[in-house]
């Protein structure tokens, strides 16, 4: 028999593979370890030298700057190495499933990035003559058009830059029309279911209103009867807030009826249309009586987001709040297409919400989003993000405990009942995901639900990844009736594990200082 | 001294017509670790059941309803320095302000200390 005693071992010997997590560099297999930038870097190094300037006088008179401005240098690789390094340490919608309930995490196609990237709509400037972009004002105009039809409102405001930005045009119409109609001082309740985002109280409060919490039904909805009792002195009410599909994943089937009542007690009824990607091209809100609903093309229409870019926050209106609407809007001419920009042309509009039109990037990419599905493609967006969530509700019904019974909407939310003993809670089973793979579902959010975890696959995962998904939430969660103490110290395999939320709550560092020992994960 | 409770988790501790006000220890566990509190300022009038005071945990932020209707005496600024105290003594070194009473007579709706203990059970 022939032996080749120098070639490589062809089965794990030594360690059996139960090595230690502990390393030289710091670093973990291939994952590198990698240090703040000023830990790094130095000011004594550069990546590019350049030759000193011959004959160039300083004009800046005497306040030449004498001591070094502290900056790190870094040679080329380095800064790469950098930066590439710190994005491995990321988890991306690019990379795997990432179901965070509310947030709607769908792929963004690569189409709406290629259509963004043209020059024509890339390379303008908002400062640039109206004349020189008709084409850029042309997307702005036809997704306004697309968004009034899938919603059958009469107008939008195109300005708002993110969800709560939207939320803000949308109470701010409110308000401007009840002082219109001389009611500005005397309505000012809101009313606010309790499942509602954070965002919806503090959108009202910051805007004047006083926020009246109505409180959820046994099934997860609205309580009609809470919200009448609210309203038998009705006097002094601005409107309501209200999230339709709800942050429990449910429809709120008496919309139309509550539409009515805070139309009858003379308030207006604000959507928050986060969770308009469970009913696009499926249900109309203004067929149900909005008056005003914001649409995050980040979400219902793919645009990136969650910091791989800025939201965008289009608020349609009704005919009763379209007057109000933010300026700029664009408006037709024998010339072509141009901004309104002053009160003298929008007399009744309550302002402006930033300096130009809005997240022109978005609108190419929402736009293309909706060219590309077209009308019965965005009704199977809805369908099938309905369907993908509801799988995931049936896989797991039976090791986990669904916060409701039925159907859900586009997220399934689960409640921690089936923990109760266990020792083990909703944090745990987050933190044992990422030893999966997985980006954390939402986390004790709704707060009507307790130890809350909602589930939001999206439309765009396939039957095998949410296989390989709940495969491996239901192993977690079999471990956690087992009261699997590894669980409570999960993450096991991420390259920093629990941090100490308290401590960087309480005595938060936000600058670094030379003084600052080098960072080391928090375990 | 007696003591009362609220069935939104806060205690006061009334001297004469001065009360001392904070929040229990069942709520302090359920909170976790508090990392920020916002007193009123002394001076301050506050009205039974309205917003008073707020309480920030890792987990949520969270308002405190003054139990009375009453003027702000004084607030605890120990706790807005060590928000920690909170957790070590809720119903102690952790009070959150003192109270003077409007009405004692507020006093007969809130619960003794057995009334809230079997309350605290059924949550």
């Amino acid at each position: 028999m022939t032996m080749n005693s120098t070639g490589r071992p062809t089965s794990i010997t030594a360690n059996g593979g139960a090595g230690t997590d502990m390393t030289v560099s710091g670093s973990k297999g291939l994952l590198q370890a990698e240090g703040l930038i000023f830990e790094i870097g130095s000011t004594d190094k550069t990546g590019v030298d350049l030759p000193k300037p011959k004959g160039a006088k300083s004009r800046l008179g005497g306040v030449t700057r004498s001591t070094s401005s502290g900056l790190p240098g870094l040679t080329e690789p380095e800064a790469v190495r950098h930066y590439v390094r710190l994005s491995q340490r990321n988890y991306a919608i690019d990379l795997g499933l990432f179901p965070l309930g509310s947030c709607t995490m769908k792929h963004n196609p690569r189409l709406n990035e290629k259509v963004a990237r043209l020059p024509g709509f890339a390379d303008v400037h908002p400062m640039q003559p109206q004349s020189t972009v008709q084409g850029a004002l042309e997307v702005i105009e036809e997704l306004a058009d697309w968004l009034m039809k899938l919603t059958n409102m009469p107008a939008v405001a195109m300005t708002p830059k993110a969800g709560a930005h939207g939320e803000l045009a949308g109470m701010l119409a409110i308000r401007a029309a009840l002082i219109a109609r001389g009611e500005g001082e005397k309505r000012k309740r809101v009313l606010v279911p309790v499942s509602a985002h954070g965002t919806n109280p503090a959108t009202a409060a910051q805007c004047g209103f006083i926020i009246d919490e109505i409180n959820a039904a046994p099934d997860g909805r609205v309580d009609l009867e809470d919200l009448k009792s609210k309203l038998v002195d009705s006097s002094d009410v601005a409107g309501i807030m209200l999230t339709n599909p709800n942050t429990c994943g449910l429809f709120e089937r008496d919309i139309k009826e509550i539409a009515d009542i805070i139309h009858a007690a003379g308030g207006y009824f604000y959507c928050d249309g986060a969770n308009f990607n469970a009913i696009v091209g499926r249900v109309r809100p203004g067929d149900l009586g909005v008056d005003a609903m914001h649409i995050n093309l980040h979400k219902t229409f793919s645009t990136p987001h969650g910091g791989g870019g800025p939201g965008s926050g289009p608020t349609v209106l009704s005919a009763a709040l379209a007057p109000y609407a933010p300026v700029p809007f664009i408006t037709k001419t024998a010339d072509g297409l141009r901004f309104v920009e002053h009160h003298d042309e929008a007399p009744n509009s309550f302002g402006r919400m930033c300096a130009f039109h809005g997240q022109m990037g978005m609108f190419t990419r929402a736009l293309a989003y909706i060219l590309s599905h077209g009308a019965d493609g965005l009704k199977q967006v809805a369908e099938d993000a309905v369907l993908n969530a509801n799988y995931i509700l049936a896989r797991l019904k039976p090791l986990m405990s669904p916060a409701f019974e039925g159907y859900c909407m586009h997220e399934a939310l689960f409640s921690d009942a089936f923990l109760k003993d266990t020792g083990v809670e909703t944090i745990d089973i987050a933190k044992g995901l990422i030893d999966e793979g997985y980006h954390p579902m939402t986390m004790y959010f709704p707060l009507v639900v307790h130890g809350a975890m909602l589930i939001e696959p999206t439309e765009t995962e396939s039957k095998a990844e949410l296989d390989r998904f709940c495969d491996a939430l239901a192993s977690i969660a079999r471990r956690a009736v087992q009261k699997d103490p590894s669980l409570k110290t999960a993450p096991h395999l991420a390259p920093a594990r629990r941090l100490d939320e308290t401590r960087a709550a309480r005595s938060p560092r936000l600058k670094w200082t030379p003084e600052t020992p080098t960072m080391k994960a928090a375990e | 001294m007696t003591t009362y409770y609220t069935s939104e988790h806060e205690w006061i501790s009334v001297d004469g017509d001065v009360g001392t006000v904070g929040i229990t220890t069942f709520a302090a566990g359920k909170l976790g670790d508090v990392v920020f509190v916002d007193l009123p300022d002394a001076g301050k009038s506050v009205k039974k059941d309205a917003d008073m005071a707020v309480v920030e945990s890792v987990k949520a932020a969270s308002d405190v309803y003054a139990p009375v209707t009453g003027e702000i005496l004084e607030g605890n600024s120990a706790i807005v320095d060590a928000p920690a105290k909170v957790n070590e003594d809720p119903e102690g070194a952790g009070w959150f302000v003192k109270i003077r009473l409007a009405d004692k007579g507020q006093l007969s709706g809130l619960m003794d200390k057995t009334a809230y203990d079997a309350f605290c059970a059924t949550q």
